[in-house]
């Protein structure tokens, strides 16, 4: 764990055309640390996290002001090439989006857009270091030219994980990981959030509070486009500052 | 006026005029009823009335259709015996042209040119006019037994409203069950047909024959003599070179409609603003709705010549009728057949594929062609299958433009031949219906129906195989 | 760690993926230039087309005529009451009394060959038409100068479509004939008026008597044939599928049928019909009734997956609220449920239509590929189609039928044109989202 700042986001405002999404988000993400997006549903968490890797220029309507700083880039400057910048922050979605290949090339494909592999074997070395962090590797060592989309829901979604880290990105961002999944796959996937923040920073948007409350080390929480509480995981749910962020906690409104 | 009366068209007039009636006189039956029994009745008085009119109606109408329909034959038998009988030698090309001529003299548009011709008409006039009568007469009657039988049964307790559904569901379902009658009729009138030909030139020459040409004149000396074991005297029918004709032809289309209608479906899927698509999209519409014959007309008439002309130019031999010409001009039409299924597929694949791709950082591009495609690609399939499918079947261009001697060659500046152009060469002009030469369309319809048939259910299967793996 | 790319550090990596950006971005602009392409192909073969038919067909609009001076021998025509006698007419050789008298324009002119090619500047029909305008109007007898088609020649000659700089034996009018039309021009005898014949007539040998308007009756008639059967069925055919079919192997039998008979080539439904209402039951040849019947089975699939389509879009709660109030299915279906699916049951409808429209093949089967002079009056008259007659004329040889032709595609296309804007007015109109 360490004490720097990942990335800084300051004065960030989000439209989709006229309509206000999200209203001066001003946060600093601490590098290699698990950091937790929770509020009730169409608060925003979701579309904030899309701003940390551009994935909001998908939508035509959406417009994002302010500076989201990482290191001495700013990730919102239009100038600045999203693919390059999806390579640095990696994404991992609310449904399990394994592409119709098969395993193997699931996980080589990052790799091998970027350029990162030249060779079957340099591939192979990634993909089996990918599955093995993502702990598929034993589940599926056996397949790995089997398709993809015949593993199972929570299997997929590790999958998608180790196609995500196959690429080396800083930061890995997560949009509830786990929604679709049982409780058996959700903790498997729990467990490895907390393996894979040693090398990543991680940000994950969950509606589950008690999963924030394992896995993350801080925690934001949002309402109607407000950051309304920032601040260690712990502190947040034991005392919260704000009385909406205590509300929601409790249960009263969400 | 009587003829009036009796005709198919005056007989329906009465049919609807005694329906009418019907209903009246059943709703009339209904109150009397109502007010001796005073009790109330099951359903609303007008379903009575409509159960009277199903009585009334239905089962004379069909007396009516069915009766026109099978004494047209009949008549015609007739005026084939008398015909024969007045002219014992008449060759049998004349037959349909003194049927037309009979009935035209009775009819009163024609005069007769002589006694016998005069008779003939006078004794299919007395015979048709009978005919007419007879069937004016059941008809009513059926239709007058019917609706009384029905006005005899209503009662207040009848259930008219259940019946009449009962009734309607049954037409409903009759109605769906056409789908399967028309089927049954294609592949039952086609085969029988076309067994009619088999049995008069052997099924393996036809499908492995490599020598077409119908007419016994247009034959060449050295090939006369292989013709006759195979055909006899009557041409061959070895279709070889005409399904090749057919696929070259159906090749060159598909060369130039695929990439032009899969790359503008890919950029109308993935590219355009929704402005453009808003004004592309019903641009190609349009070229999808123009009718095959104006296709026709600009390849024979335009672009036959202009290839030519370039082929000239070039120090080429083509011929004004090439594959070339009828080929390319196939293919336009088939753009916006594959770029709107194409498009249809591509949009389909899930939103949650393009994210991820894109959250990789894949450009545009590298998500298009190697993560979109892909995973559409049984659907594409499915759409180029179709495509193929409706080039094989396509008629007026290749009528129009391409050629009409079968040859088998790969050269698409040759003059090449199609199923379908032979099929509209043997059937139209003055031919006997029982000839080989008309038997053999039938066989290479039946050969056409069996293979776009086979197309259609690969291309379902492809594209339900997409439907499958996705939500 | 045995990543290789561990061996990398993260400088190195983004250094890789930087400098891959330039050509994997060139890569996307060649595709998305790729598709413009094809998109601006397409868009340009449809300007082509349209535009060609046009520059070929506008010409028919109008009709050369050129002015003769004549006296009608009245005395020869009418009866003892001085009303026109009908076999006196007929028989009045009409096409001399013409040529006569345009022979007169040219008095220079002498020789049999010579007068001969002179008269072939006039339509071979110019009598024949004369003669029926005065059945028509017996005053015009009075007259003595009179408008007459000049031969399609000469009419192409003044639409500027016989290059007159070919070598003379190649051209279908000689120099002397275009001498003669060329004097006639500078006198103002010869002009071009509207062509309301080709609106006004059926076909004709000679292609400046030709006319379009028996086609399109005929294409009427066979229309109203499709309508008349296609809809009720296809109405009744959807109802039965969306409302009473149990699911089942009948019901995927009739679903798979549909869904094929709509790809089927339209060729093999006139095959079907040749063989079975020609063959089989023996209708009329020809005829607008076999037409309509044919194209109606080959719509049948088009119309019953509108009507589903539009059925199923109307929201289930009312069916359920009409089911709640009492009413049988039947009722339900048929008093609640069809009329709010009817727009769109008439647009699917209107685009199955147009599509019959279109079509040539399976009328070319049943014979409605006849050279019909006359137009049709009632169902079972010999006829042919709008596209068919577009097809004949194509075929025919002399350039005058190509002009003809053209302008009948673009009648053609007219119509196709307005069927599918009315399909589109009423999908806005009455489009309704529940």
């Amino acid at each position: 764990m360490s004490d720097t700042v990942k990335i800084l986001a300051s004065d960030v405002n989000v439209f989709y055309d006229t309509k206000q999404a999200l209203h001066d988000i001003n946060i600093d993400i601490m590098d290699r640390q698990v950091t937790a997006f929770i509020g009730p549903s169409g608060c925003g968490k979701s579309t904030f996290l899309r701003c940390f890797n551009r994935m909001n220029d998908v939508i035509p309507s959406c417009r994002v002001d302010g500076h989201i700083m990482m290191g001495d880039e700013n990730i919102n400057d239009q100038a600045l090439d999203p693919v390059f910048l999806r390579a640095r922050v990696g994404m991992v979605f609310q449904k399990p989006n394994p592409f119709p290949k098969s395993i193997f090339e699931n996980v080589a494909y990052g790799p091998r857009i970027h350029g990162l592999v030249t060779n079957k074997s340099e591939a192979e070395d990634i993909v089996v270091d990918s599955l093995k962090r993502s702990g598929l590797w034993n589940e599926v060592h056996d397949r790995l030219h089997d398709p993809a989309t015949g593993l199972s829901g929570g299997q997929q979604q590790r999958l998608c994980i180790a196609r995500a880290i196959a690429v080396q990105p800083e930061v890995l961002l997560m949009d509830e990981p786990c929604s679709a999944l049982d409780p058996i796959a959700t903790s498997i996937i729990e467990e490895l959030i907390n393996d894979l923040k040693d090398r990543f920073t991680i940000i994950i948007v969950t509606h589950s509070m008690q999963q924030a409350a394992r896995v993350s080390q801080k925690t934001a929480y949002f309402h109607l486009g407000h950051l309304i509480e920032y601040g260690e995981t712990k502190d947040v749910f034991t005392r919260p500052a704000d009385p909406q962020t205590e509300a929601y906690i409790s249960g009263k409104i969400g | 006026m009587t003829a009036f009366f009796t005709s198919f068209t005056g007989s329906l007039l009465w049919l609807i005029l005694i329906s009418a009636g019907i209903y009246f006189l059943s709703l009339r039956r209904l109150s009397g009823q109502i007010q001796t029994s005073q009790s109330k009745p099951h359903s609303l008085a007008y379903y009575y009335g409509r159960y009277a009119v199903i009585w009334a109606f239905f089962p004379a109408i069909i007396v009516l259709i069915v009766w026109t329909s099978f004494t047209r034959p009949l008549e015609n038998q007739f005026i084939i015996q008398s015909l024969s009988a007045a002219y014992p030698d008449l060759p049998s090309s004349f037959v349909d042209l003194k049927i037309a001529q009979i009935k035209n003299i009775s009819s009163g548009l024609i005069a007769a040119e002589d006694d016998i011709m005069r008779g003939l008409a006078d004794q299919y006039g007395y015979a048709s006019d009978r005919l007419s009568m007879l069937r004016y007469v059941t008809v009513i009657l059926v239709s007058l037994i019917g609706g009384m039988f029905a006005i005899s049964r209503i009662k207040p307790h009848f259930k008219a409203r259940v019946v009449f559904e009962g009734f309607l569901r049954r037409v409903f379902t009759f109605a769906a069950i056409v789908a399967i009658l028309t089927t049954i009729g294609i592949i039952v009138s086609l085969t029988f047909e076309a067994f009619r030909f088999f049995t008069q030139y052997h099924p393996i020459d036809f499908f492995f024959g490599t020598h077409w040409s119908p007419n016994v004149a247009l034959r060449e000396g050295v090939e006369n003599a292989l013709d006759e074991d195979v055909g006899g005297s009557s041409g061959s029918f070895g279709m070889i070179p005409v399904m090749a004709g057919t696929l070259l032809i159906a090749f060159i289309a598909m060369l130039v409609a695929v990439p032009i209608g899969l790359f503008a479906a890919i950029y109308m899927a993935e590219f355009a603003s929704r402005r453009v698509r808003n004004y592309v999209k019903p641009t190609l519409e349009v070229l999808a709705g123009i009718p095959t014959v104006v296709y026709g007309f600009f390849a024979a008439l335009t672009i036959g010549p202009f290839i030519r002309n370039l082929g000239l130019f070039a120090g080429l031999d083509v011929s004004s009728q090439s594959a070339l010409a009828a080929g390319a001009v196939m293919g336009i039409m088939i753009i916006p057949f594959i770029s709107s299924l194409s498009d249809d597929v591509i949009t389909a694949v899930p939103r949650s594929l393009r994210d991820g791709a894109l959250g990789l950082g894949s450009t545009r591009g590298e998500m298009i062609t190697k993560v979109v495609l892909p995973a559409a690609f049984p659907g594409l399939v499915g759409a180029f299958l179709l495509a193929i499918s409706r080039a094989i079947g396509e008629t007026m261009i290749v009528v129009m433009a391409a050629g009409v001697s079968a040859q088998l060659t790969a050269n698409p500046l040759d003059s090449v031949t199609t199923v379908t152009v032979q099929i509209v060469m043997l059937l139209t002009g003055d031919t006997e219906f029982d000839s080989v030469k008309t038997l053999s369309a039938f066989a290479l319809g039946i050969t056409l129906f069996v293979v776009t048939l086979c197309l259609n259910i690969a291309a379902l299967s492809m594209s339900r195989r997409i439907g499958g793996r996705y939500e | 760690m045995n990543n290789p790319t561990d061996m990398l550090t993260a400088q190195q990596r983004q250094d890789i993926i930087r400098h891959s950006l330039q050509k994997r971005h060139k890569t996307e602009r060649r595709l998305r230039w790729a598709g413009l392409t094809a998109i601006t192909i397409a868009i340009s073969f449809l300007v082509i087309l349209i535009s060609n038919i046009f520059l070929n067909g506008y010409t028919a609009l109008l009709q050369s005529e050129l002015q003769v001076e004549m006296t009608i021998p009245k005395a020869e025509l009418v009866d003892e009451n001085g009303d026109l006698d009908a076999a006196r007419i007929m028989t009045f050789n009409w096409n001399g009394l013409v040529k006569k008298a345009f022979r007169k324009k040219f008095p220079d002119v002498k020789g049999m060959m010579d007068k001969r090619s002179l008269g072939d500047l006039v339509s071979d029909n110019a009598g024949y038409e004369l003669r029926l305008q005065i059945e028509k109007n017996p005053e015009l007898m009075e007259q003595n100068l009179f408008w007459i088609k000049t031969s399609d020649d000469v009419d192409m000659y003044m639409k500027g479509r016989l290059d007159a700089s070919l070598p003379e034996k190649m051209r279908r009018l000689d120099d002397k004939q275009i001498g003669w039309v060329d004097q006639l021009k500078e006198v103002s005898e010869i002009r071009k008026v509207f062509n309301t014949g080709f609106f006004t007539t059926a076909d004709s040998r000679e292609p400046e008597s030709a006319g379009i308007l028996g086609a399109v009756v005929g294409s009427a008639m066979a229309l109203m044939v499709t309508i008349i059967l296609a809809l009720p069925l296809a109405v009744m055919a959807a109802i039965y599928l969306e409302y009473f079919a149990r699911p089942g192997r009948v019901t995927d039998l009739i679903e798979v049928n549909i869904n094929n008979l709509a790809a089927v080539p339209s060729i093999v439904f006139g095959l079907l019909g040749l063989s079975v209402f020609l063959g089989f039951f023996n209708m009329p040849r020809s005829a607008p009734l076999v037409g309509g019947m044919v194209l109606a089975l080959m719509t049948l699939p088009t119309i019953i997956i509108a009507t589903r389509a539009s059925i199923r879009a109307v929201p289930t709660s009312i069916r359920d609220a009409a089911l709640g109030v009492g009413a049988s299915r039947m009722q339900a279906a048929l008093d609640h449920v069809l009329p709010q699916a009817a727009p769109g049951i008439l647009t699917g409808t209107i685009i199955g239509i147009a599509q019959a429209l279109g079509e040539t093949a399976p009328l070319i089967m049943i014979g409605m590929v006849a050279f019909v002079v006359d137009v049709p009056t009632s169902i079972t008259d010999p006829a042919t189609a709008l596209p068919v007659q577009i097809f004949i004329w194509s075929d025919s040889a002399e350039r005058a039928f190509y002009e003809r032709s053209s302008l009948a595609i673009m009648v053609l296309l007219v119509f196709l044109i307005s069927m599918n804007l009315l399909a589109v007015i009423l999908r806005r109109r009455y489009e309704k989202t529940w």
